[in-house]
């Protein structure tokens, strides 16, 4: 049994449309190649609800709500590390061609063979 | 009073950074940058959740320590079959983890309301009524998620569907909102048992029953639907939490996760409608 909220509704209500907003700006410009990285990175940020599955079995009392909370925080940290893993795997693909760590040093080999050549 | 603003800080860092690593992530260049510091966020505020064990109901006293060891086993086991799931996994299956993962998120959101039910007998009417909606959208982003895992991965190779499946869908959303209702109503008594397992149940039956019509093709557009709704149950459950962080980070995925299916639909030439009440798209299924 945790606290019951404190916080007045309307408050709340200020809170949600500020974020509704914010999410809204924050995305509106996103280039079509990002759109599953994105859903993967926003599917990692969703689950700060193991944090609240934590408190809620931090405060359990009885056994149907340790074993609920039980599985409610493993289902939350799946969450957090699945989100993480996913999307870290599925932005590397994008470092290549920045960083190029894997591919220039065989396409420099024969380029720079060539420069030493003639 | 000191813990509880040290909690409160953890969350106002973690969401704020949870903020610029999403709009990070709408650029190819800082993208990998968004995402790290997003996840310095999330490490963050779950370490400092573990300050609120200062901070517990005098009920729940005499179970700190199974509660605590409960809590690190849960979180151990989760997110190492997750990391391991997800380090391991084919690079082509990627759409099918983030609707396993997904669905793991909003379930824990429904587990959440779950808890909150069943220890909590005198939560005022409005609170109430936010935890069961965040329930039943929690559940059926559950449900649907594992629908839609099991058809990208293969399980389920045929959309299924029948002659007034529509009828029977909506008349089986109506009978979750009443026995929604009826949880609410009748929850100040002890009877308030049936209709409240009743209801997880025919909203975990809703996402199933959602989800199995729609063909395979449409898939992606709906994981991001339920990413949305997950983020939505996260929010409302941070209400009834009285956590400012979960329900920011929760409406920021909530209505992000929403203009990203419509980008994504638009992406695909297909209208949201089209892909939740046509069948039109069972090519590719």
């Amino acid at each position: 049994m945790a606290s019951v909220t404190s916080m007045t509704f309307v408050i709340a209500l200020y809170i949600f449309m500020l974020a509704a907003f914010t999410g809204y700006v924050v995305i509106s410009r996103v280039p079509s190649i990002l759109h599953t990285p994105l859903m993967s990175g926003s599917n990692f940020i969703h689950g700060i609800i193991v944090i609240g599955a934590l408190n809620a079995l931090f405060n359990a009392t009885s056994i149907a709500e340790q074993a609920i909370g039980f599985v409610g925080v493993f289902l939350g940290a799946g969450n957090v590390m699945g989100g993480y893993v996913v999307t870290d795997r599925m932005l590397a693909m994008f470092r290549p061609s920045q960083k190029a760590e894997p591919a220039r040093p065989e396409q420099e080999k024969p380029g720079q063979e060539k420069q030493g050549q003639p | 009073m000191f813990v509880e603003y040290c909690v409160g800080l953890s969350g106002l860092v973690a969401s704020g950074l949870f903020i610029y690593g999403l709009k990070a992530m709408s650029s190819p260049v800082t993208a990998v940058a968004g995402i790290v510091a997003a996840g310095y966020g999330m490490l963050f505020v779950v370490a400092a959740t573990f300050l609120n064990l200062f901070n517990i109901t005098p009920e729940a006293r005499p179970n700190l320590l199974v509660n605590v060891g409960l809590g690190v086993v849960a979180l151990l086991l989760g997110s190492l079959w997750a990391g391991w799931r997800g380090r391991t996994v084919q690079m082509t299956s990627m759409p099918q983890m983030v609707a396993i993962f997904n669905g793991m998120g909003g379930g824990s959101a429904a587990a959440l309301a779950a808890v909150e039910l069943l220890g909590n007998h005198d939560i005022p009417l409005l609170p109430l009524s936010v935890t069961v909606i965040g329930a039943l959208i929690g559940c059926i982003s559950l449900s649907g998620s594992l629908i839609a895992w099991a058809k990208l991965d293969g399980r389920i190779r045929k959309p299924f569907r029948f002659s007034g499946q529509r009828a029977f869908n909506a008349a089986l959303f109506a009978a979750t909102v009443v026995l929604a209702v009826l949880t609410v109503m009748r929850y100040a008594t002890p009877s308030a048992e049936l209709p409240r397992d009743l209801f997880f149940g025919a909203a975990l039956l809703l996402g199933v029953c959602m989800t199995l019509p729609i063909g395979g093709a449409d898939m992606p557009v709906l994981i991001s639907l339920y990413n949305a709704f997950t983020g939505l149950a996260v929010g409302l459950e941070g209400y009834i939490m009285n956590d400012p962080a979960l329900m920011i980070a929760g409406m920021v995925v909530g209505s992000s996760g929403t203009l990203l299916t419509a980008l994504m639909a638009k992406a695909m030439n297909r209208s949201l409608t089209n892909v939740l009440f046509s069948n039109f798209g069972e090519t590719g299924g």
